[in-house]
């Protein structure tokens, strides 16, 4: 929500640092900004205001830095206050010393709670519990049904029965006693928070369960009324936090901040795709950071260890940093990227990736993935083992066993070289030339396996957007090589 | 292709990286740096936020200061509308949704033209002048081709809702309907079709999920126009709006069914009130992908008001034709622009 905002601020010009602090007008028109971009961005104008607040306390009190201009002064203000809003203390999920724990989700219609608990489900599923899921949503037509296939798909069993929502949210968890299941989610009906029948109905269902958490599940995308239903879900339901869906629509999530800030309960969980997999906790400094387009690594890497496999990535490894990386090693790492969700998804969390970038990987479909793979698999051992091999015959036939063309088979070549030449770089400890801050994280985790220490996680990599902002543009920092010939594009924010 | 070079770029960094943090720190749990504890509720005494019942009243809050307002012009002095107005004004606008752009311009044409009416009419006037003034339906294709009711948008909005109340008015008009099951991506979303099919006794096409949905729109209009039926409503699964591969897909839906003997004589973009700006964008991708030719606006019966509509229709040009206003069959009305505005400013 911030990419046009930190432009403005660019233009706070540098001259006022001379004058040791912002004035009270420069002051005013830095926050005008930020408030029109919060807006623009869904958040609760009751909130806006107190963020706005805040944010000029931590300005007026401080002098300036003198290695901050005042406009970067105000964005590290407002990312402050970003985590701090976002953020608070994070929900650890516990469970019940007598299981079941009881986990409730309610909402809105059409927030995504029936997805949300099946992808709820496969994450407890891999914490090592046994999930039970309950279909108390007797309302929408086939909401049963729909929450029955999603529920296959993780493993998770379902317990329905054509009675009241009421009583089946009691057998629900009597059921799962039963079975000794140690987690119960109940999907309820979608209800308007002003529906007081539906309101007491969900309200009984929670007396009758005793739910250890209750979530609001609510849509990234909601405008200003996000405030009023978290709030009256609040006041019927005494919630224990928020599962944000549809974080992968272009919203920029205001919703998040309105409902958070006036429930002052966590964000627990965010969903950010169609796949099951697309669903993780929710970590407020790293959706600041995301917020402030300076990606979110750790979530990245946690979902990677989350579905890759070690075996076939220290196979690969070695190979890797001596430059000796064949496309055998190839295709089994792009098998293992797939495996982690959608590309678009994924590269959200990637820092410096320009906007197009994003935009272009959202739109990769997985059968231009499958294409490639097509390709690899066209080709003989011997090929995949030495590239250098293939000549014109040789790509023509690949091209015909990959039902492609030979500019697809020539193209993936090419790129599969650059990225061995890349490779080779990182293993000889340089940093290589990558788009935007990719270079820059390869050579930590290029240094890292050198044995030395890694810096800590989103505070080196993000390093504040001071330090990005801060270096000459275009020019890149001093750890950027031109080897290579491959031009870093200059950062675009 | 870049794409593909930014993935293996990707792969690699992430692949050296979960071996290094394997290799070194193989159970190091992931928990964020211990912070000060905040206030548990952001919005502070500080900044009163006026409940919706004061909003409700705006009319009444602007009428009784009229006077005032009156008092002012009678000095002959600027055509100014008093800076606390301006700001009541702008307030009940943006808590509605209706975004900061358009706000803006009816901020601006307040100061610019005053308010001799009052501001009330003034802020109703100047937002039913943007509004569209056509919003009719057709029910009706060409001789010999079966019209097709094509209804888009995003996730969880009401779509299939939105198709089973709109059958049923058909059916109360006295038109034969069938339904096509377009949705073969949500789980069970044929199922919910179906059932609504029963309720409103009319006809329906499904096929297994994950099926081609063209097909199925295909098949659907096939056998409308082999038995005669008055109207195809078509569903189609949600799709996030920044996708182009889905938006691609759905223009190829709408290709298919405009192909005689269809004809898709309405592609009605179903909005959920509750959507902040984010509706913009959805109807401005929707439109570019399947031509959209009006909105349904459900979901009006809880908090929300959904205002964004007043910006989608003033940038874009596309009108709001039904809203949902609730649950029953019958909750499906016909929108109404100087209801809808004086809703919203709680006339």
């Amino acid at each position: 929500m911030f990419d046009a905002l930190s432009e403005r601020f660019e233009r706070l010009s540098t001259s006022l640092r001379s004058r040791g602090r912002l004035s009270d007008a420069d002051l005013d028109e830095a926050l005008a900004d930020v408030r029109s971009a919060l807006l623009e961005a869904d958040v609760e104008l009751g909130v806006v205001r107190a963020f706005l607040d805040a944010v000029r306390e931590r300005l007026s009190g401080e002098a300036l830095s003198q290695s901050l201009s005042p406009g970067q002064q105000v964005i590290k203000a407002v990312h402050e206050q970003l985590v701090e809003v976002l953020g608070g203390t994070p929900l650890k999920i516990t469970y019940e010393a007598k299981p079941p724990t009881v986990v409730l989700l309610a909402g809105l219609q059409g927030a995504g709670k029936t997805t949300a608990a099946a992808k709820l489900a496969a994450w407890f599923k891999q914490q090592g519990r046994q999930p039970y899921l309950v279909a108390a949503d007797l309302q929408r037509p086939a909401a049963v049904e729909q929450l029955r296939v999603l529920a296959a798909q993780v493993g998770v069993d379902v317990f329905s029965e054509t009675s009241t929502p009421i009583r089946v949210a009691r057998q629900g968890v009597a059921e799962a006693t039963r079975l000794g299941r140690d987690v119960v989610i109940i999907d309820t009906a979608g209800r308007l928070a002003i529906d007081e029948a539906l309101m007491d109905e969900v309200r009984a269902i929670s007396a009758a369960t005793t739910p250890k958490y209750t979530f609001l599940v609510i849509d990234a995308v909601t405008g200003q009324d996000a405030v009023a239903t978290a709030k009256s879900f609040h006041d019927a339901l005494e919630l224990s936090g928020l599962i944000v869906t549809k974080l992968d629509y272009d919203a920029r999530g205001g919703a998040v901040l309105s409902a958070r800030g006036v429930v002052g309960r966590p964000v627990v969980f965010a969903s950010t795709g169609e796949k099951l997999a697309d669903f993780d906790l929710f970590y407020p400094d790293r959706m600041a950071s995301r917020i402030l387009g300076m990606g979110d690594v750790l979530s990245l890497i946690e979902q990677a260890e989350r579905t890759m496999d070690p075996e076939v990535l220290s196979a690969s490894a070695g190979r890797m940093m001596s430059g000796t990386f064949t496309l055998d090693d190839f295709l089994a790492q792009l098998g293992q990227v797939r495996k982690m969700g959608s590309l678009g998804g994924i590269m959200k969390l990637m820092p410096g990736v320009t906007k197009e970038m994003r935009t272009a990987a959202s739109n990769v479909d997985e059968g231009e993935l499958g294409r490639v793979e097509a390709i690899v698999r066209s080709m003989t051992p011997r090929e995949r083992r030495d590239p250098a091999i293939i000549d014109g015959s040789r790509r023509t036939r690949i091209a015909k066993g990959s039902a492609t063309s030979v500019a697809a088979v020539n193209q993936l070549l090419k790129q599969f070289g650059e990225m061995r030449k890349m490779m080779r770089q990182m293993g000889n400890g340089a940093t290589p030339a990558m788009p935007g801050g990719l270079g820059k994280m390869a050579s930590l985790a290029a240094r890292g396996t050198r044995g030395e220490q890694l810096p800590a996680g989103f505070e080196a990599l993000g390093a504040g957007m001071a330090s990005a902002a801060s270096a000459p543009r275009g020019g890149g920092g001093k750890n950027k090589k031109k080897k290579g010939g491959r031009v870093t594009p200059p950062k675009q924010r | 292709m870049i794409v593909l070079y930014v993935v293996a770029a990707l792969l690699v960094v992430v692949g050296l990286v979960v071996l290094i943090r394997r290799r070194r720190r193989p159970r190091r749990p992931l928990s964020s740096p211990p912070r000060a504890a905040m206030p548990t509720v952001l919005v502070r005494d500080s900044t009163p936020i006026p409940t919706l019942e004061e909003d409700r009243s705006l009319s009444e809050r602007l009428g009784s200061s009229r006077g005032v307002f009156d008092r002012v012009r009678a000095l002959g002095a600027e055509r100014d509308v008093p800076a606390a107005q301006l700001s009541l004004v702008e307030e009940v606008l943006l808590r509605s949704d209706v975004g900061v752009a358009t706000t803006n311009a009816v901020l601006e044409e307040l100061r610019l033209r005053g308010a001799p009416e009052g501001v009330a009419a003034a802020v109703r006037a100047s937002l039913l002048g943007s509004m569209s003034a056509e919003r009719s339906t057709t029910t009706v294709a060409e001789a010999g081709r079966v019209p097709v009711w094509l209804f888009v948008g995003v996730n969880g909005v009401g779509k299939t809702t939105t198709i089973g109340k709109l059958a049923q008015r058909h059916r109360e008009e006295g038109r034969s309907v069938l339904l096509a099951a377009g949705d073969t991506f949500r789980a069970a979303a044929a199922d919910q079709l179906e059932q609504w099919a029963t309720r409103t006794g009319a006809d329906i096409v499904r096929a297994n999920e994950g099926a081609d949905p063209g097909s199925v729109v295909h098949d659907a209009i096939g056998r409308a126009s082999a038995r005669h039926v008055d109207i195809v409503l078509a569903d189609t699964a949600g799709r996030r709006a920044n996708s182009t591969n889905l938006l691609d897909e759905l223009a190829k839906v709408r290709r298919v069914a405009d192909r005689a003997p269809g004809q898709v004589v309405e592609t009605l973009l179903v909005l959920d009130a509750t959507t902040g700006q984010n509706a913009l964008s959805q109807a401005r991708e929707f439109l570019s992908a399947a031509g959209v030719t009006g909105i349904v606006l459900t979901k009006l019966d809880g908090t929300a008001r959904g205002g964004i509509v007043i910006a989608v229709e003033r940038e874009l040009e596309i009108p709001v034709k039904f809203v949902g206003v609730g649950e029953g069959v019958e909750d499906l009305i016909v929108f109404d622009p100087t209801a809808y505005v004086d809703s919203l400013l709680g006339a």
